[in-house]
């Protein structure tokens, strides 16, 4: 913990962003958590939005003009990061993955929130029968090991071929279904809280629409948490799609590079001390989930108050306890799927 | 992070509960009864699921057969006709026990359960044993050092448990412990001559470390453990990390309450009031949440199967599905439904028995 005092910079477009200005209030630790987060998530979005300029070779490149390249060559001179049996350089597999793993988390999250949100809304704040029903739906996805599900899901909607929209898609909706329920969820839950909150009870009494209340009061409030479930939710979309492929569900290496898949081809390699076919890609899901879910919570702690580091709170205002139980039960509902 | 320092240690409810018994013991009907839906559902969408993606009998011979023979086999077995039928028939097979014989091997569906249950209920509690033993002394460390660098070093482990999938740890288990040091085997439950001796075994529970205690084995018993080590690990450390926040979360919680400063201020010792005042009561929400993390294990178990060859039912499931043998799919689908909604049905006994707030 460091005594860094808030630097006051220019207030430029870039301070007023949500992620910008988590990083001038946090202080110390939480500071050095939250950059490192922000480092490797941008890492991460570069290599996937750049792949084509950065990757040297392409994803199912396995020759060039000097001729095919060679079968787990160790990294090194031509390969950076070595080849694979197949012949496929290792570092243009890694970078083009990013481009995969990104284009499965915007399909997949936006999907999920939309519809996450929205039902957890309108669940939570009416009640009744169509609650009982959607939760009970809700539970049993939910309940149930999400990776099975996205499998049963990837078959189903793939049913074999796979492209690279189609494979992307298919992961996507088999994502969707598993994360829907989570959404769904902490939305629900914290709809029922604020339901008995006194701001809503006087919008009530004052005569607003159920729409405005739900949109205005309850909206606002109940997605506070969303920025960790976003980023929990884009890492967990990461794992799985990792875990589709590792299992040989996901999308076909020919279509599209996929860290998954590459490292189910290494498992074989590994017994015989070829280390970097399997290392490198599995580094590149371990940063990118990391960088993800340090982003994520830091925002989170640092939006609560109560939760920012010790400095930033006591300046800000004494803590309080009353929702801390329902934070409890939100993040431990999104982290223990 | 989600740390909650204020997080209030659900105080014990029993006094409440009894004021609402009437509206507990129909919370509990309520929650018995929602088991079967839930498992209902499930079995529903599998089978729909299930159906969409071909048949067993294309999978197995597509490309060999003409399409002619393959479409005489499929009418058959019966795959093509309606599928409400089918899914009627299936409904029908399940209430009577009838779960049917696995297309692609032909066993009987619950022997294929109960022999594959075994191995992953072995890996399941070797996986708790890893996570327990790690997460629940950390965690306390970390309450102990909140906001110090042990503590942020136990902070970014539990990240990396969380973010390392099982796959990769395993690779780099076996890279680091089977190939380069060669202190563990590469792969599977046990070793050739142990698994022939497990099987000659007269009434085997399939769980393999207490078969051979109970056979007094202690050979065999020692290569279990040797082959178990790194697939204990892989998986136990995906679920440690949980637990770790968990603990760390509810000790931070109960050192503020008042009868720990008592403790102090008697002269008890920093690390009994951490392990004893402030522990004890913190388990109450960490044995709810532990319950959870039951989906969390059997979907992890999964991919641990794969990645060291252990045969258990996550990969059988995983050949099954390939296979497109829906017969074997929805025995485990089934079971594992079953398993999941049971264990819910603990949990939220016990949250409102200690929460009262669950209950409307």
């Amino acid at each position: 913990m460091g005594t860094t005092a808030f630097e006051p910079r220019k207030k430029s477009l870039l301070d007023r962003l949500p992620v910008s200005s988590h990083i001038r209030q946090s202080v110390g630790l939480q500071r050095t958590m939250l950059l490192i987060g922000v480092v490797l998530c941008a890492v991460f979005m570069v290599a996937a939005i750049f792949a084509p300029l950065l990757a040297p070779y392409g994803y199912s490149q396995i020759s060039d003009d000097a001729g095919s390249f060679p079968a787990q060559a160790e990294p090194g001179g031509k390969h950076l990061l070595g080849t694979t049996v197949g012949g496929y350089d290792v570092l243009s597999r890694v970078i083009w993955g990013s481009q995969t793993a990104a284009a499965v988390i915007v399909a997949a999250v936006l999907m999920s929130i939309f519809l996450g949100v929205f039902l957890g809304l309108v669940s939570g704040y009416f009640g009744g029968w169509l609650d009982r029903v959607l939760v009970v739906i809700a539970d049993a996805i939910y309940a149930f090991p999400t990776l099975l599900l996205a499998i049963v899901m990837s078959i189903a909607i793939n049913k074999g071929q796979s492209g690279f929209w189609g494979g992307i898609l298919a992961c996507g909706f088999a994502i969707t279904a598993v994360f829907v329920p989570q959404y769904f969820r902490v939305i629900r839950a914290e709809t029922i809280r604020l339901k008995a909150e006194p701001f809503v009870e006087s919008a009530q009494v004052v005569g607003a629409s159920s729409a405005r209340i739900i949109s205005r009061h309850i909206f606002s409030n109940a997605t506070r948490t969303l920025p960790l479930i976003f980023t929990l939710n884009a890492s967990e979309a990461i794992l799985t799609l990792a875990g589709l492929g590792f299992l040989g569900f996901g999308i076909e290496p020919s279509s599209a590079a996929e860290w998954g898949f590459d490292l189910n081809k290494a498992m074989s390699d590994a017994s015989s001390g070829i280390w970097w076919t399997g290392v490198f890609p599995g580094l590149a899901i371990v940063l990118t989930v990391v960088g993800l879910t340090l982003v994520g919570e830091s925002i989170n702690d640092l939006n609560d108050p109560r939760l920012r580091g010790r400095k930033a709170a006591g300046a800000k205002g004494g803590p309080g306890s009353s929702t801390a139980a329902a934070q409890a039960a939100t993040s431990a509902d999104v982290r223990g799927l | 992070m989600a740390t909650l320092i204020d997080t209030p240690p659900p105080t014990v409810a029993a006094p409440t509960s009894k004021s609402a018994g009437g509206g507990l013991g129909r919370y509990i009907l309520i929650r018995f009864l929602l088991i079967f839906p839930t498992i209902f559902i499930l079995v529903t969408l599998v089978f729909f699921l299930m159906r969409i993606t071909g048949d067993p009998i294309t999978a197995a011979q597509g490309g060999r057969l003409p399409q002619e023979q393959i479409d005489a086999l499929v009418h058959q077995a019966g795959y093509d006709r309606n599928l409400l039928i089918q899914y009627i028939e299936y409904l029908g097979n399940i209430a009577t026990g009838n779960f049917g014989r696995t297309i692609s091997d032909g066993r009987p569906v619950v022997e294929m359960l109960v022999k594959f249950g075994a191995a992953t209920l072995e890996l399941s509690i070797n996986a708790v044993v890893v996570a327990l033993l790690v997460g629940i002394p950390l965690g306390m460390f970390a309450a102990h050092k909140r906001d110090k660098v042990p503590d942020a070093f136990l902070r970014m482990f539990a990240i990396l448990c969380y973010a390392t999938p099982v796959f990769f740890a395993g690779l780099l288990l076996k890279l680091t412990f089977s190939v380069g040091l060669g202190w563990f085997p590469v792969a599977g439950r046990a070793s050739t001559t142990t698994e022939l001796s497990m099987g000659r075994l007269a009434a085997p529970t399939g769980v393999y470390w207490l078969d051979a205690l109970r056979s007094g084995n202690l050979a065999a018993f020692g290569d279990i453990v040797h082959h178990a080590v790194l697939p204990a690990v892989a998986l136990g450390l995906l679920t440690a990390g949980v637990f770790l926040r968990l603990v760390r979360t509810n000790v931070i919680g109960t050192l503020g309450k008042d009868y720990v400063e008592a403790g102090r201020s008697r002269g008890v010792s920093e690390y009994r009031l951490v392990t004893k005042h402030a522990y004890k009561p913190a388990l109450i929400p960490i044995i709810t949440v532990m319950g959870l993390q039951i989906a969390l294990l059997l979907g992890g178990a999964v991919l641990t199967e794969t990645t060291f060859e252990w045969k258990g039912l996550g990969y059988q499931l995983a050949q099954y599905l390939t296979a497109r043998d829906f017969v074997a799919v929805q025995g485990i689908v089934m079971l594992l439904a079953v398993i999941v909604a049971a264990t819910n049905f603990v949990v939220d006994i016990a949250a409102a028995l200690i929460d009262p707030r669950v209950r409307y």
